[in-house]
């Protein structure tokens, strides 16, 4: 079995993936997968610690935050419809109205 | 010293006495309009009215060393603070509620001809009422705040009706010039009374009521009177038109006569002799004050009298004339003699409301008209009211058997025979009873005797008064001879007067018997100097063919100062008004939005500019926010993991 460090790696390249993307991209839905990018390396994590210590907990959560993960989706793009409805853009530098 | 405690009787019909004309007021004020002017003048009247009828009642049960008190509710509680409104009722009491009720009964009755045709006759109605209010609330109350409650409503009153004709602004300015000199007045009154207050306080007695601060005024210390009398006085002579506060009185004639009659003569201005009157036992524990009240009232009374001898206007001359006869009045309160000076308070309004009104039914007559130069010869017009000024006029001359009479001569005899008077103080009184049977003189000629000046138009015009204005003119006359009375000197028939004050003052003031023979004789001078006024009077204006108003330069350097009233209101323009708007105008135009204004858009542009480094954090765009959170979060993970 291959050793811890190498799953850790790797959901930490995905992390920095999913954050780089939320940082730059100009695309909300592109932002938004790049948030479940995150979501899920954390979840590769959770599960490779729980297969390593033999404990059950890490994958209950894993099941938790995939739920979430799903509910996040269904309203953050409900959400990001609405906006485009009435802004005709999914560009996040053209949302600056709240500002001072 | 201390009057031994009055027996206190619970009497529930005394709120009545205020309550009434407030209601009064209150009734014309929301419905008086609907009501009509003459409905809501006899409804003014009528309230007025009953308040007379229960105060008669109440002076005739009133037994002669007792008090009554109707206490209504506890108005003020602050630890062991407690201020009650509650009426009281003594003898001292009593003889103002049968002046400002009774006489303000006969002068609302004589308003409803007089303003008759007037567009805000309910209005004036509603102030009356709220004035008799107010006088009666300042009278009956049973200690100084609720007398201060009034002191301060009559000052509204009088403001409101000064000012009554708004249109014109002069009568606006005369009101404001009133209530400002009042004002500062009032200053003094409430300074003396928080010092009476914590003063007291000090000792642990809390109390404002006038029974218990009779007895307990002694133990304050000699010094702490004396000023606390002595701002009490400045309060008075803001009230009560005294040097160095008299100025305003005479403007105040800008209002309706009836008002000049009944706040400007008989009651308002009164109330500074009868809040001394009433904290007798204070003053009489503060001796340098009464000497200072006795020199002002003297020095005021002789003032006021040769500003009167040169005057014009018909008003005027009775204006001065009150501030005069006010100043007799402090005389006497001066030398200790409280009583004698409530005797002159209350044959003076008789008189001088008389006096009034009939200078109003003249000025009805005319048209309008208050300069003396341009009437003469109104005795066959307006024979009831010629009768009745001349009665009037004899009594403030202070003729044999009128009222002024009596009172003029108690207070110069007092004057001169006190403990505290002396020969200066009766002679300088003694002098203004001269000037003062002069210039009414003057003033009975010009205005009713000789030919008539009025243009003929005007002329055309003249009539008696309706009896509406008669009638009280008649009460008021009778009043004038048959109220000094009650207090005749010892060599007549005896005072009843002294008597019946005798239980408030107590030994304020000792009787001095045994001097007949020099009061007599020093009445005889008085009425000399009398005859002498007179008889000047008729040489100067009274002859057949005698020359009109000489004009001012005929008269010289004095005949001026007095016409110009000693340029007092251009002094006090130039040393008080002037720099006053000056350096309120500087304030207002340069230190306000230089200093103020700058310090409150100097406080935001700080602000603005403050946040303008800051504000940039907040671009808006939700990246920028999460790159923070991002760094924030690597900072707090870079300090963790750096721990040992």
């Amino acid at each position: 079995m291959a050793p811890l460090n190498y799953y850790l790696i790797l959901s930490a390249v995905i992390f920095a993936i999913g954050v780089i993307g939320v940082l730059v991209r100009r695309n909300l839905i592109v932002i938004l997968m790049s948030i479940e990018l995150m979501l899920n390396a954390v979840n590769l994590t959770f599960i490779a610690f729980a297969r390593f210590l033999g404990s059950m907990e890490g994958q209950v959560v894993v099941v938790f935050v995939m739920a979430v993960a799903a509910a996040e989706a269904v309203i953050g793009l409900a959400i990001i419809i609405a906006v485009f409805r009435h802004r005709q853009t999914l560009d996040p530098q053209e949302m600056q109205l709240l500002k001072w | 010293m201390v009057a031994p405690t009055p027996t206190i009787v619970t009497l529930d019909l005394l709120r009545w006495i205020p309550l009434i004309p407030l209601l009064g007021c209150a009734l014309n004020l929301f419905f008086g309009s609907r009501l009509g002017k003459k409905p809501a003048g006899l409804l003014a009247c009528a309230a007025v009215g009953a308040s007379f009828a229960i105060a008669l009642y109440v002076f005739a049960l009133l037994p002669a060393t007792g008090v009554f008190r109707d206490t209504l509710y506890t108005w003020i509680e602050s630890g062991p603070f407690r201020v009650e409104i509650s009426f009281q009722v003594d003898a001292l009491t009593a003889v103002m509620l049968l002046v400002i009720t009774g006489i303000g009964f006969l002068i609302h009755i004589y308003s409803l001809g007089y303003m008759d045709q007037d567009e805000g006759i309910v209005r004036f109605f509603v102030y009356l009422n709220l004035f008799i209010f107010f006088m009666l609330l300042l009278v009956l109350g049973d200690n100084l705040l609720l007398l201060f409650v009034g002191w301060e409503g009559v000052g509204l009153c009088s403001y409101l009706l000064i000012g009554f004709w708004y249109h014109d602004p002069n009568n606006a300015i005369a009101g404001n010039k009133a209530f400002i000199v009042n004002r500062i007045g009032d200053f003094g009154f409430v300074l003396g009374l928080l010092l009476l207050v914590t003063e007291l306080g000090r000792q642990g007695i809390w109390t404002l009521d006038f029974i218990e601060l009779q007895k307990h005024v002694g133990s304050l210390d000699p010094a702490t009177i004396g000023v606390i009398t002595l701002l009490l006085f400045v309060g008075a002579t803001g009230k009560s038109a005294q040097i160095p506060l008299f100025v305003w009185l005479p403007d105040a004639m800008a209002g309706p006569t009836p008002v000049s009659a009944l706040i400007h003569a008989a009651t308002m201005v009164t109330a500074g002799v009868y809040m001394t009157a009433r904290l007798h036992f204070l003053f009489a524990l503060a001796p340098a004050t009464l000497t200072l009240i006795a020199m002002v009232g003297a020095a005021t009374a002789f003032f006021a009298a040769t500003i009167a001898l040169t005057q014009t206007d018909i008003k005027r001359v009775l204006a001065y004339s009150t501030v005069s006869q006010l100043g007799y009045m402090f005389l006497a309160v001066g030398v200790g003699a409280f009583g004698v000076a409530i005797f002159h308070l209350f044959t003076h309004a008789f008189f001088k409301a008389c006096l009034f009104l009939g200078s109003g039914s003249v000025i009805h007559a005319l048209g309008g008209e208050q300069d003396m130069r341009k009437m003469g010869g109104l005795k066959s017009h307006m024979p009831a009211t010629y009768w009745t000024y001349v009665i009037a006029t004899l009594a403030i001359a202070g003729a044999p058997f009128t009222a002024g009479f009596f009172s003029k001569d108690l207070i110069l005899w007092q004057a001169y025979s006190s403990a505290h008077g002396s020969q200066a103080l009766w002679f300088v009184g003694w002098l203004t009873a001269g000037m003062t049977a002069f210039y009414m003189f003057r003033q009975l000629y010009m205005v009713f005797h000789g030919n008539c000046r009025a243009d003929s138009h005007v002329q055309a015009h003249l009539h008696e008064s309706p009896a509406v204005m008669t009638v009280p003119l008649m009460v008021l006359a009778l009043g004038s001879i048959f109220s000094g009375w009650l207090g005749a000197p010892e060599y007549l028939w005896g005072s009843r007067w002294e008597g019946w004050l005798e239980p408030i003052f107590g030994g304020a003031h000792e009787p001095h018997h045994g001097a007949l023979d020099l009061e007599i004789k020093l009445m005889l001078l008085t009425l000399a100097i009398i005859a002498v006024g007179i008889a000047l009077a008729y040489v100067k204006y009274g002859r057949p063919r005698a020359g009109l108003e000489p004009g001012a330069e005929a008269g010289g350097t004095l005949y001026r100062l007095s016409l110009h009233k000693y340029y007092i209101d251009e002094i006090y323009d130039w040393l008080l008004v002037r720099p006053f708007t000056t350096i309120s105008d500087w304030l207002a135009q340069v230190f306000d939005p230089g200093v103020i204004d700058g310090i409150v858009n100097g406080v935001g542009a700080g602000a603005r500019g403050m946040s303008s480094i800051w504000r940039g954090l907040q671009t808006g765009n939700v990246q920028h926010y999460i790159a923070g959170f991002l760094l924030g979060t690597l900072a707090l993970l870079a300090y963790y993991l750096g721990q040992p």
